[in-house]
């Protein structure tokens, strides 16, 4: 009985190996074509062996007009709205998770409801909107914006992470004098790092992975971010460098994949790499 | 990165004890003050846009040559519903709904994370590895290499060749099976990790003794994960639904909606219609049908979690 338990055990893990692997072939061949065609003097559609191993497609990218400029427009628009999500994100977690009140429950209703409305749905009337408050084409309007609808899911995030700091901690504080605020700073954030942490990259890499927001609510072409500049690969140079493309690609992609690699343990729960990573 | 929408699993902790306001409690003050930022920046830009969209839907207001636009009632809507336009981008967005997110996302989810759960370690990692990376791509690159992998000239007609199995362009032929396509390659990631969540919280005494009962693993299957996960499979097509009712740049960057609107789902003729178009009041109509349909999924989506907040 044993035996053959196991051995049908040993089937079944061959079978689902099997199984896996053919999704994981299905799944591996577009970032095959962009690895390979970013390393090919000749890169065009379909994957292939390179036609021999050249940086020079990542030379050709790495100008300040194609890359750096929209690198540093998208790390400007990211960062700036990361960092003022996070921080009303944070505050606005304090006395949700702190304090009793009969608001707190309509309020995360109405958060938990908000985070999951359709962006996309309200761009055209932000654009309406942003061009009669003269905001359009701004990237204090476009931080604007991007905090707004990050920030339902960072508070709601935040609450919880805040939730799970014991609160006895705090109380001692209270008791030595210390004010909210202070508690705040001095002993609720510093222990719930790793959740400000998983909060910060998340709301990054969703605004840095974002191209429908800057491409409605930013018109110059010097103020567009990556995500939205990547496009000038087609567009007006006639034929398209696939190499060069495939080569930016990368150079734009590989910040949010370091940042998740980095977050993707802490998340837990349902978002740690399916327990691939854990085991 | 696709799924922006939030799994409310995520860093969830036991509640604190309800002993929560101390002796010297802080005064209403530090209460609220907190909260005013949040508040405004949301009212500013999420609520007034809302509460603008709701206003230009019924208006006739465009991008030029307008001294100022005048209030039409339901003209919008009316136009919308005879628009054969409008009906073709309903249908389309239904087939790019039930096709990529209820079909493709959530079943190949689940049956990675139920392969996964007795795939041997190595396996599961780098598969694990390769579905999310594809999730966690921003979503114009992720149109490109799916542009590269479905034209005519690119790795599917190659394979297909290859396999003496006639090749056509995709983009043209099937546009919209296309983009559906796309979307459950990067989208998968987000189903097999709220699912492989849920898998692993089911005791294995449970599954095992079902085993040595001799139940077989589709009755297994069928009778005691799926029960036991029920909760999982409502929150993960709700959030999967309403993210998906809201692809733009992936659909943009593949096909522009086309060719002759063959893949034009609702945002992009939202669009359409409000920039091609000029018609800012007609797509913000819309734009508010598509924000009614994604409240309702939200509501649902409330109504699942009742007992977490």
């Amino acid at each position: 009985m044993a035996l053959t338990l196991s051995s049908r055990r040993t089937t079944r893990r061959l079978a689902a190996d099997a199984g896996l692997l053919v999704v994981a072939a299905a799944f591996v061949l577009p970032l095959a074509w962009v690895v390979l065609s970013s390393l090919d003097p000749r890169a065009d559609l379909r994957v292939k062996a390179p036609d021999g191993l050249t940086l020079d497609n990542f030379d050709a990218i790495l100008t300040s007009d194609i890359t750096f400029t929209p690198l540093l427009n998208s790390l400007v628009l990211c960062g700036s709205a990361t960092l003022l999500t996070v921080v009303c994100a944070a505050l606005a977690a304090y006395p949700l998770s702190r304090f009793r009140s009969r608001f707190n429950r309509p309020f995360l209703l109405t958060i938990l409801f908000a985070t999951s409305l359709p962006i996309t749905a309200i761009m055209v009337p932000v654009y309406a909107l942003f061009v009669q408050v003269d905001l359009i084409d701004t990237m204090q309007g476009t931080i604007f914006f991007f905090a707004a609808s990050q920030l339902p899911f960072a508070i709601w995030l935040m609450k919880n992470f805040m939730d799970g700091v014991p609160k006895e901690l705090e109380e001692a504080a209270w008791t030595d004098g210390a004010g909210s605020l202070q508690s705040l700073v001095r002993i609720v954030l510093p222990l719930m790092g790793p959740g400000v942490a998983v909060v910060t990259v998340f709301c990054f890499v969703m605004m840095w992975g974002n191209f429908f927001v800057p491409f409605m609510l930013l018109l110059t072409p010097d103020q567009m971010p990556a995500s939205v500049s990547i496009n000038d690969f087609f567009g007006n140079r006639g034929m398209v460098a696939y190499g060069q493309l495939a080569a930016f690609s990368i150079v734009y992609s590989t910040p949010v994949i370091l940042l998740y690699v980095l977050i993707a343990r802490r998340l837990g729960g349902g978002f740690a790499l399916g327990g691939a990573v854990k085991g | 990165m696709t799924a922006t929408a939030p799994h409310p699993e995520i860093g969830k902790a036991p509640r604190p004890p309800a002993s929560l306001r101390p002796r010297r409690g802080p005064g209403v003050l530090i209460r609220t003050l907190p909260l005013v930022p949040s508040v405004v920046l949301l009212l500013l830009f999420l609520a007034g846009p809302i509460v603008y969209c709701v206003w230009i839907a019924f208006t006739d207001l465009q991008l030029t040559g307008q001294a100022q636009e005048s209030f039409v009632g339901f003209d919008n809507f009316t136009r919308a519903f005879g628009d054969e336009a409008f009906l073709n981008a309903v249908w389309l967005t239904l087939v790019f709904t039930v096709v990529s997110s209820l079909i493709g996302q959530n079943t190949l989810g689940l049956a990675l994370a139920a392969l996964m759960q007795r795939a041997s370690k190595p396996v599961r990692t780098l598969t694990g590895g390769i579905v999310v990376t594809a999730w966690v791509l921003p979503e114009v690159v992720a149109g490109f290499l799916l542009y590269a992998f479905f034209r005519r000239e690119g790795t599917l007609n190659a394979i297909l060749d290859w396999l003496h199995l006639p090749s056509q362009n995709w983009l043209f032929t099937l546009p919209i099976l296309a983009v559906s396509f796309a979307n459950v390659w990067r989208g998968t990631a987000f189903s097999m990790l709220v699912y492989s969540a849920a898998l692993n919280e089911i005791p294995k005494e449970i599954t095992e003794a079902a085993e040595v009962d001799g139940a077989g693993g589709r009755r297994r299957m069928w009778h005691i994960t799926l029960p036991m996960i029920r909760r999982s499979i409502g929150t993960n097509l709700m959030l999967n639904t309403l993210q998906t009712l809201s692809v733009f740049g992936l659909i943009w960057v593949m096909t522009r909606g086309g060719p002759g609107g063959r893949s034009q789902t609702l945002p992009l003729f939202m669009y359409e219609q409000a920039f091609q178009n000029s018609l800012i009041g007609y797509g913000t109509a819309v734009a508010l049908l598509l924000l009614l349909v994604g409240s309702l999924f939200s509501l649902v989506y409330l109504r699942l979690l009742r007992t977490e907040v």
